[in-house]
């Protein structure tokens, strides 16, 4: 008798093949605590690690906040848009969200080897939990972006109730850009090496220091380029909510919808066809 | 080579390993020792390099057995365990199993800023226990471990000892239908030792199999009651513990 006669013979499986993808789904969602637990626990020891603990993960966008209004205040001058200071601190805080979650993403299989190679669990539970981590220490930051905005001039009103639609769709947006580079980086790890730099670009293309529907006036087309650029369109809804200087652009809603949905779908299509590929030494 | 000792009459197959090859491929890396290889700044000096870890391995483990698997360091015990789990596919060759082999090693989930108590919960989740579960035993967890002072300290203020005990009793926490100890015996002082032997063999009488990676000849006598030898990613002998050790032991 053959094994693998005598494998099925006493309904012995095949260890180590990819489940489909609606049981892999499922089994991800069974382990949702496991998810919540380590994104608790990482910020926990984060905190307890640093003397100031908590307030870092405010502290850290305000002090980047600071040096490129200084530095991108005085270059600008002129052509600063309206009302700035809470301008920029939008952009700066809400991009925080974005690069932790890509960076973050792209480490998040390749820095714990260890633990992909001692126990089984779908691998997602890794990329999610980084993202849920960075979800969870962006709170505060948000709650401080409010507080900051009304020292200059915002005023609470019931359109703040659209942050939550747009946190949840940034937050999904954010996930599948994170769940592309966790397996990028595994088949090209000197990608890592490379991340920085890209997530830099993002940061000085987003329209964090300058407002592409005023600066780019006279380049049409480019201007029809950033009306799709998901990061522009975070922040210009959430400046239209916020500040009165500015208007919701109301079409950028279902254009960050369907970016959301399609990035997400990729995203996590794209990591499980690599699933038994994850924590091998090649 | 001994005879492969088949006896039909026991226990049903849990798991089949198949002719398992198992290969990495991997970067070289260091400057070439002859100086007449050496390579400029721009040549790149490292080389794409194959290492055949296990060269056709096939074995039948029954329920309720206890197997030891030895052999002398980098001989491929590990790569089969891991292969065993899937944690590493085979290159060739396949892995049957009744249910997913258990890796006894819950310490890279644990982080070392978390108190005891917390990684007990952390450990618990990693392994696939619910959190009710975990809840039920959590008394009688650190009893085991014998930590009850110092379960609210972080766990880098442990000792190895004292961590390695965590690990182990959080580890063996959960219902295993298919368990792989790797070397985990050896740590701790000789009442810990001796706890955790006799936890291996209660695992294996509520219908388990354990296979013991191990150097110890002494812990493989007490708990196998068969033992497999790999010897350069090859299956040496397979059989009876007393006859497979007595062979190694005159081997070295």
């Amino acid at each position: 008798m053959s094994m693998s006669e005598l494998a099925a013979a006493n309904s012995l499986e095949r260890v180590g093949a990819r489940p489909s993808f609606t049981d892999y789904v499922t089994e991800v969602w069974r382990r949702r605590d496991f998810t919540y637990s380590l994104a608790k626990y990482r910020i926990q020891s984060e905190n307890e690690r640093n003397r100031l603990g908590m307030l870092w993960v405010v502290l850290r966008p305000i002090l980047s906040a600071m040096v490129y209004g200084l530095v991108f205040g005085l270059i600008l001058a002129g052509m600063r848009p309206a009302n700035f200071v809470p301008f920029l601190i939008i952009g700066v805080f809400f991009l925080e969200f974005f690069n932790t979650s890509m960076n973050g993403g792209a480490k998040s299989i390749i820095s714990n080897t260890a633990l992909v190679q001692s126990l089984p669990f779908p691998r997602m539970v890794l990329p999610i939990a980084t993202v849920l981590q960075n979800l969870l220490n962006f709170m505060p930051t948000l709650l401080l972006m409010f507080v900051l905005t009304m020292l200059w001039g915002a005023r609470p009103n019931l359109s703040w109730f659209l942050f939550i639609p747009l946190i949840a769709l940034f937050y999904l947006f954010n996930q599948g850009v994170a769940l592309i580079f966790a397996r990028l980086t595994v088949h090209v790890r000197d990608l890592s090496q490379f991340v920085p730099f890209i997530s830099r670009l993002i940061f000085y293309t987003s329209g964090v220091f300058f407002d592409p529907r005023t600066v780019l006036e006279p380049y049409p087309t480019l201007q029809a380029v950033y009306a799709w650029h998901p990061l522009n369109e975070v922040l210009a809804i959430a400046r239209g909510i916020l500040l009165d200087e500015y208007s919701i652009p109301w079409d950028y809603w279902w254009k960050l919808a369907i970016w959301a949905v399609v990035i997400l779908v990729v995203g996590t299509v794209f990591f499980w066809k690599a699933e038994e590929r994850y924590g091998r030494e090649n | 080579m001994a005879e492969r000792t088949e006896k039909p009459a026991e226990g049903r197959p849990v798991v089949a390993c198949d002719d398992v090859h198992v290969e990495f491929r991997t970067l070289a890396t260091g400057k070439p020792i002859k100086p007449s290889m050496s390579s400029g700044l721009l040549q790149r000096g490292r080389s794409l390099r194959t290492v055949h870890a296990l060269k056709g391995v096939t074995f039948v483990a029954r329920a309720n057995e206890s197997i030891g698997i030895i052999g002398t360091n980098g001989s491929g015990k590990s790569t089969l365990m891991r292969t065993i789990t899937g944690l590493t596919p085979a290159t060739r060759g396949a892995v049957y199993a009744k249910s997913r082999p258990n890796l006894l090693g819950v310490g890279a989930a644990l982080i070392p800023d978390l108190s005891g108590g917390n990684n007990i919960i952390l450990g618990g989740l990693a392994m696939g226990m619910e959190r009710s579960e975990i809840e039920a035993q959590y008394d009688e967890i650190v009893e085991f471990t014998g930590l009850e002072d110092f379960i609210d300290m972080p766990m880098r203020t442990y000792s190895s000892g004292m961590s390695a005990r965590l690990k182990f009793a959080i580890a063996t926490a959960k219902e295993h239908e298919i368990l792989i100890v790797d070397e985990a015996l050896s740590v701790g002082d000789r009442d810990f030792q001796k706890k955790s032997e006799k936890r291996i063999r209660d695992i294996r009488e509520r219908a388990g199999t354990v296979f013991l990676v191990s150097h110890s000849m002494r812990s493989i006598r007490d708990t196998c009651n068969r033992t497999i030898w790999i010897e350069k990613g090859e299956l040496r002998a397979d059989g009876d513990t007393d006859a497979v050790v007595k062979e190694y032991e005159q081997h070295r």
